[in-house]
């Protein structure tokens, strides 16, 4: 069978959209295939936060990238994506998160990226709703929300408008070009990219992504009690038990006035049943800082998987054992945001483009022989 | 217990029977008791906190079920 596309990607999440929309749009014959609906994964589960976030260079560089991508993007936005520029405070409880807000605030401007420095009074001002005291926090006003399913539906839209096709099933092998679909059909294409999130070791069993599993839960509406997506900088103090289950204060105003309440990592538990344990202890970190927010109605409580790498940076490029593959996954957390960095990246490695930021640390092959160190979990992390 | 109790439904006095719920005053106060993202009038359903379309403010809480909760004397409830 000859070669019918440049590029196949294998699912329809945030990224895999993405993914598609920049071949696309650079001319490579593009279809996408996607057996669970567009966007369904943990797109749908996660918070769908746009924010800058500097556990170490990479993750800094690409989350920067990604974030200047989605402001020149945001004017094309259709309403129902609900973006919403209403950026990020990371709260510090105390004298002692206030020395991290302070070398944050460093790391982000010396990176380009706006970042102020709140004290206590300028977070009341900002976050009425807040506990007091707070010592203060640090405001990235360029961060900002969305709602990832109805994204990735746009952006796969937008990519079937520069011609990519769209395959309603599921990949079920991805081997030296040809893609097995689950209807028993194969696609032949020269390049195949794997995006199917934590997924992803479906098709490919060796790779080193294990599934990080998140709560998140609902509010009914209550407009304006919280107007910017807070998060705690307090896991510097609870970094000791980062391997074990952890959970953070993480809350987000949806434009509807509804808030979205997270977040909880679990690694070892692949069942999608809400735990109540941990579930429990995540509304109480929230009532922590938000002590209103236990008289609010919840209205619905559902779980992700986040596809966790060892270091925590996603798997962008080609997959050492076959040519033919390449990765768009491991995004963990921050695949929403990350996702269109990641798009223009896999691009540019199909195209031959150089990339306008470095693409070596998000290299699949850094894990296998010769990769150097054994990599750590780094410390806390974010977004369902 | 008093024969009657006076509330205040969106800034009136009202008085009802002593043991009425928060939806039954609302209701005999001529009022719906929400109104829909959508723009339209919600009134209690199912009477027995299910169906949530009899939410309102009471005592400056929103979201509060009212066919749940009986009228209590100088109790401020306000429609949405």
């Amino acid at each position: 069978m000859s070669t019918a596309y440049d590029v196949a990607i294998l699912g329809a999440g945030i990224v895999g959209a993405a993914c598609a929309l920049e071949c696309a749009s650079r001319g490579l014959r593009t279809v996408v295939t996607e057996g669970r609906g567009v966007g369904s994964g943990a797109t749908a589960a996660g918070m769908g936060h746009i924010v800058v976030m500097d556990d170490s260079e990479a993750q800094l560089a690409l989350t920067r990238y990604s974030q200047t991508l989605w402001h020149a993007l945001a004017a094309r936005l259709p309403d129902e994506v609900e973006f919403d520029r209403c950026g990020t405070l990371w709260v510090a409880a105390d004298e002692e998160e206030m020395q991290e807000v302070r070398r944050k605030q460093a790391v982000y401007v010396a990176a380009g990226v706006a970042a102020e420095i709140l004290g206590a009074r300028g977070l009341e001002e900002a976050e009425p709703h807040l506990r007091r005291p707070m010592a203060g926090a640090l405001l990235v006003p360029g961060d900002a929300v969305l709602y990832p399913p109805c994204t990735a539906a746009w952006l796969l839209q937008e990519a079937r408008r520069m011609g990519a096709e769209f395959v309603a099933e599921s990949a079920v092998g991805a081997v030296a070009g040809g893609v097995l679909l689950s209807g028993g059909s194969e696609l032949q294409a020269a390049h195949i990219v794997i995006a199917c999130g934590a997924d992803s070791t479906d098709l490919l069993p060796a790779l080193p992504i294990r599934k990080r599993k998140g709560h998140l839960v609902i509010t009914d509406r209550y407009p304006g009690m919280v107007r910017h997506q807070l998060v705690e900088l307090g896991y510097l103090k609870s970094a000791h038990s980062l391997t074990a289950d952890s959970v953070a204060f993480n809350v987000q105003p949806r434009r509807t006035g509804q808030l979205l309440i997270g977040s909880s990592r679990q690694f070892g538990d692949e069942s999608r049943e809400v735990d109540h344990g941990i579930l429990a202890r995540m509304l109480q970190r929230a009532e922590e800082y938000l002590p209103e927010i236990g008289g609010c109605s919840a209205i619905r409580v559902w779980t992700g998987f986040r596809a966790a790498t060892p270091d925590k940076l996603p798997l962008i490029g080609p997959w050492p054992d076959d040519e033919s593959l390449m990765l768009a996954t491991g995004h963990e957390g921050l695949g929403i945001t990350t996702s269109l960095g990641t798009g223009r990246l896999v691009a540019d490695l199909l195209t031959g483009t150089v990339p306008e930021i470095a693409a070596d640390a998000y290299r699949p092959g850094r894990f296998l022989s010769g990769a150097g160190t054994e990599p750590e979990v780094a410390r806390g992390g974010m977004g369902a | 217990m008093p024969e009657v109790v006076t509330i205040s439904v969106n800034g009136q006095p009202f008085v009802v029977p002593a043991g009425t719920t928060v939806a039954a005053a609302m209701l005999r106060a001529g009022g719906t008791t929400r109104t829909s993202v959508s723009g339209e009038m919600r009134a209690p359903l199912c009477g027995m906190g299910i169906c949530f379309e009899c939410r309102a403010v009471i005592g400056g809480k929103p979201h509060e079920r009212t066919c749940q909760i009986v009228c209590e004397p100088g109790m401020d409830v306000w429609s949405t």
